[in-house]
């Protein structure tokens, strides 16, 4: 890709962002003045609109990072690394929203910050695999090595998750937790249903805005290396 | 040892080949522990400090030393292992050594499965070792549980072996490699170890195997899944 398209598609990528930044205002306003309040859980519940559109993006990040991992090994095309490695750092932002807005619904609600039910917990592990798969990518200077490792650690979280994920849940069935509760009713009535799946499709052209300008950042950085070490040659 | 020990003779079927290249690796790595055993001494007595300083990490009035005797006995073995498991490929890096192994007629497979036959043998033996100290030091009663407690202390250290051999082959040759590797090998260990706690509570409880069926299974399909996926991709973390 060329400087002048990776700009375009940088500028493009941030249009995308604004209209979903938008679109977050107007789920803001929509969920605290025209969406009832719950029965059981009162204002607190509101935050799920924020908490599940923010762990939908997240997980639907790192799904994209493990596949286009998976795509890499196989192809060896350089931009499906590059997708992977901008769409696990903007998973990782979201993971962030999901995991401090979570606790701040489950102190009022469960009566505890942080409870070691099985998703929390796979989440949290999710989260800080790709932490090191970030800490990793920056220990490293061949990009052709670094994204092979990438790739690695990538395809390796695809195939940890179901098995933490089955750890906690035959854990929690020793040690049954009676404040085990879904953080949503799966039958949501209807003005709480559309507010969620509004919600869904910002955080998803929110998680790709970021992931079109954070792709074009790292196909510029790309280039800038390659002229340098142009120059020095 | 024969001069052609690494070359494929050429009469013998490729598995055999592959397993006799493998041998090769391994016994070289252990020889070349066995000669400085620099690894060892410090895994294993960093193996009798965890197990010493998590015996004192409790209240004495309320938390007995039993309680607690499954988890340190797994915090014990996992850590001590990782100490162990970068040198596996720090070996390689000094003198670019690995440049050597890559040239030889050698399959990645082969080359994957010398390293992990080596590390095994390492970290099996430092859980030996340890072993005897935890049941003296915490006090356990191991008469009819030590077959199973062995059993299940194979299921997991394969486990975490495996996955701990193919990532110390990609941090050696980054910055920090001491600090990456138990940043990346930890969310790894999550399944195995629980799995290896509990199962090892039950049986220092003297409780029927049978209650932990499926512990059981989560560990063998763990080890089928990890072996599988470490030595396929060992490939990809080799090529120049």
């Amino acid at each position: 890709m060329t400087r002048d398209r990776a700009q375009a598609l940088a500028r493009r990528g941030s249009l995308l962002t604004a209209a979903a930044l938008l679109g977050l205002a107007g789920v803001y306003v929509r969920a605290l003045v025209f969406t009832p309040i719950e029965r059981f859980q009162g204002p607190a519940q509101k935050i799920f609109y924020v908490h599940a559109p923010a762990a939908w993006s997240a997980l639907l990040a790192f799904a994209v990072t493990g596949l286009l991992s998976v795509l890499y090994l196989w192809l060896r095309d350089r931009r499906l690394d590059l997708v992977a490695a901008a769409s696990a750092e903007v998973g990782l932002a979201f993971s962030v929203v999901m995991l401090t807005t979570g606790p701040i619904w489950a102190k009022p609600i469960w009566g505890t910050w942080w409870t070691w039910d099985a998703r929390l917990t796979s989440t949290l592990f999710i989260f800080l695999l790709f932490v090191g798969y970030q800490v990793l990518r920056g220990a490293m200077v061949d990009p052709d090595v670094r994204a092979r490792y990438s790739a690695v650690i990538g395809i390796l979280g695809l195939v940890l998750v179901p098995f933490i994920h089955l750890t906690v849940y035959l854990f929690r069935t020793l040690h049954p937790d009676p404040v085990v509760m879904k953080p949503g009713s799966p039958s949501l009535p209807g003005e709480m249903l559309v507010t969620l799946l509004v919600s869904l499709g910002v955080f998803t052209l929110l998680y790709l805005g970021f992931l079109a300008q954070r792709y074009a950042l790292g196909v510029l950085r790309d280039l800038q290396d390659e002229e340098a070490s142009r120059a020095l040659s | 040892m024969p001069r052609n020990w690494l070359a494929a003779t050429g009469n013998s079927p490729p598995v055999a080949d592959a397993l006799r290249q493998a041998l090769a690796i391994a016994g070289k790595d252990l020889a070349i522990e066995w000669r400085t055993k620099t690894a060892l001494v410090s895994s294993l007595a960093f193996a009798i400090l965890v197990l010493a300083v998590l015996f004192f990490a409790r209240d004495p009035t309320a938390v007995s030393a039993l309680d607690i005797a499954p988890g340190a006995l797994w915090v014990t073995f996992t850590f001590a292992a990782m100490i162990g498991l970068n040198r596996a490929f720090l070996l390689e890096r000094e003198n670019r050594a690995m440049d050597g192994i890559l040239l030889a007629p050698v399959p990645p497979g082969a080359v994957f499965f010398g390293k992990l036959a080596a590390n095994l043998v390492f970290v099996g033996t430092v859980e030996l070792v340890s072993l005897p100290l935890f049941v003296l030091f915490y006090d356990v009663g191991l008469e009819r549980g030590l077959l199973p407690l062995l059993g299940v202390t194979a299921m997991a250290t394969l486990a975490f072996v495996a996955i701990g051999t193919l990532l110390s082959s990609m941090v050696v040759r980054t910055r920090f490699a001491e600090l990456m590797l138990p940043l990346l090998l930890l969310p790894f260990l999550v399944p195995p170890v629980v799995g290896a706690v509990q199962v090892t509570a039950r049986i220092l409880a003297e409780r029927p195997l049978s209650e932990v069926a499926g512990w059981l299974k989560l560990l063998a399909a763990f080890d089928i899944a990890f072996v599988t996926a470490s030595t396929l991709l060992f490939r990809a973390t080799l090529e120049e």
